[in-house]
């Protein structure tokens, strides 16, 4: 049953990310990304870890995408037009070129590093009780992993900064 | 002879879905009515008094009405989306109510061997899985509202949703507190918590130590449910009817069915979080159910009441209410009870 649930959520996931690229309506992307972000927190369930799962659809699927969501529908993207044939993306602009040798990189360097470290790495010092209470969660928040959490919100606060200084370069 | 059936817990639970579902439909109905005839009496008219005793049919023969009716979809809107907006509403609706526990644990008269709770799934970070399915609901709205492909509609789906946005922050830092006091998120532990009396006489619900908490979150879910004096999106002359301006037949129904069990998920956790469940005095524990009702009831007669006293306010004044006043209470409020909790224990 759990297999089942997990191949499920799994394929669900896989193919709503795909198809989120594979669109020429941004609205239908944006639709398809919650899609793919509920399917990761059915997974997360599935690993008995309820409280993860609810932020990920409250956070994810329901905060930051409501904001995609209005940014797509008032900017009024217009749908992107199929590119003409016989025109092979991979070899199209330098831009293209480079990023797909960067992309093909990144995955032979994440195949690498799970194969050295193996999946047991991933699990070590994890019990159902540390991934399940919330006291727990939020006591190694603040204490064990302080150091990531804090340097995660200066670093999304670096983000910020460069969206405003980016959307309002014209006025300086 | 009969080991062909699933064991006993699992049929009970079966039964107690469908019973949960239809209950909120039915529920769906019976607010409609009671809507319309207390809107009547507050008005000095009588009402619908036809279809069956004072009415009572009334919402069943507009359900069959709306049924035959054809189904429009204007020419240039959006296919997929446009069908699938209404169901992303009602599915979030009904979802919502899967956490909420209204009874003790029963065994159906002695039916069962174990126990099993009067709510459909008991999780232990259940008010955050309320909080994430009405975040969900709002997609329904906006999904509408664009997918239409009308001025009107989208006017109404960009309110509704900012509006919603606005209040959920309100509204979570209103449970955040009655949380805190209660150290679980499990709604059935948060109930069990306000079992007892002060004096012998005073029920420990939440609401005698939260007033403003109850005050905040009642305020907050008049908005989060898109109702009267809050009901922006279907400001009529302004927005015809606000993001289910094209839709009719069934589709419409269905958003008008998400918007009242929603108002009901709304008043049910409002009765888990302040007014102590189904707890009560002179029932036994396995009737505590009717007290759930009963208190589930006032609320939503509540809502209806207010509904047809106060006039709408203008979209500027429910926004400056939301940020410049609801959201520093609720903060305020949250601060309190932390520092209290962290005093008294």
């Amino acid at each position: 049953m759990d297999v089942l649930a997990f191949y499920a959520f799994a394929a669900i996931a896989v193919i709503a990310s795909l198809l989120v690229i594979g669109q020429g309506n941004p609205m239908h992307s944006v639709m398809l990304l919650i899609v793919s972000f509920g399917a990761l927190a059915g997974l997360y369930v599935l690993l008995d870890a309820p409280f993860t799962a609810v932020t990920q659809i409250i956070v994810y699927a329901g905060a930051i995408m409501v904001l995609f969501l209005f940014v797509v529908m008032l900017l009024n993207v217009p749908r992107e037009e199929p590119a003409p044939p016989g025109v092979s993306t991979l070899l199209g602009p330098t831009g293209m070129r480079i990023g797909a040798v960067l992309s093909l990189l990144l995955a032979g360097e994440m195949l690498w590093a799970l194969g050295r470290i193996g999946i047991g790495w991933f699990s070590q010092g994890v019990t159902a009780a540390s991934v399940s209470s919330v006291a727990l969660i939020g006591s190694g928040i603040f204490t064990r992993h302080a150091f990531a959490f804090e340097a995660t919100s200066v670093l999304i606060l670096v983000a910020m900064l460069g969206a405003v200084v980016l959307a309002r370069r014209e006025h300086f | 002879m009969l080991n062909w059936l699933p064991p006993p817990e699992i049929i009970a639970q079966l039964g107690l879905i469908f019973v949960i579902f239809n209950m909120l439909v039915l529920s769906a109905a019976f607010m409609v009515w009671m809507e319309r005839k207390v809107c009547a009496y507050i008005q000095d008219r009588s009402g619908p008094n036809r279809v069956g005793f004072e009415g009572v049919l009334q919402p069943f023969a507009d359900v069959i009405k709306l049924l035959f009716k054809e189904q429009l979809k204007p020419k240039a809107a959006d296919t997929v989306l446009f069908a699938i907006a209404p169901i992303v509403s009602t599915a979030a609706a009904f979802a919502a109510f899967s956490v909420v526990p209204f009874g003790t644990e029963t065994t159906l008269f002695g039916l069962l061997d174990r126990p099993i709770p009067l709510e459909i799934t008991d999780v232990n970070v259940a008010v955050l899985v309320i909080f994430a399915i009405t975040s969900m609901g709002i997609y329904g709205i906006v999904l509408a509202g664009w997918s239409s492909n009308s001025k009107y509609s989208l006017l109404g789906g960009l309110r509704s949703s900012a509006q919603m946005i606005s209040y959920e922050l309100s509204y979570g830092l209103a449970m955040a507190a009655v949380i805190m006091m209660a150290g679980s998120l499990s709604l059935r532990e948060i109930v069990t918590n306000q079992s007892g009396y002060w004096l012998g006489f005073i029920p420990r619900w939440y609401i005698l130590l939260q007033p403003l908490g109850f005050f905040i979150y009642l305020t907050a879910g008049v908005a989060e449910t898109n109702r009267a004096p809050f009901d922006f999106p279907e400001a009529e002359q302004e927005l015809v009817a606000g993001y289910h301006t094209e839709y009719s037949s069934m589709s419409f129904a269905m958003f008008f069915l998400a918007e009242y069990v929603n108002m009901v998920t709304v008043s049910a956790v409002a009765t888990s979080l302040y007014l102590g469940g189904w707890l009560g005095p002179f029932l036994p524990d396995w009737l505590g159910w009717i007290w759930f009702l009963v208190k589930v009831f006032l609320i939503l007669f509540f809502y209806v009441w207010m509904r047809w006293t106060l006039p709408r306010y203008r979209y500027d004044q429910l926004m400056e209410f939301g940020w410049k006043w609801l959201l520093p209470l609720a903060v305020l409020n949250l601060f309190v009870t932390a520092a209290v909790v962290l005093l008294v224990g």
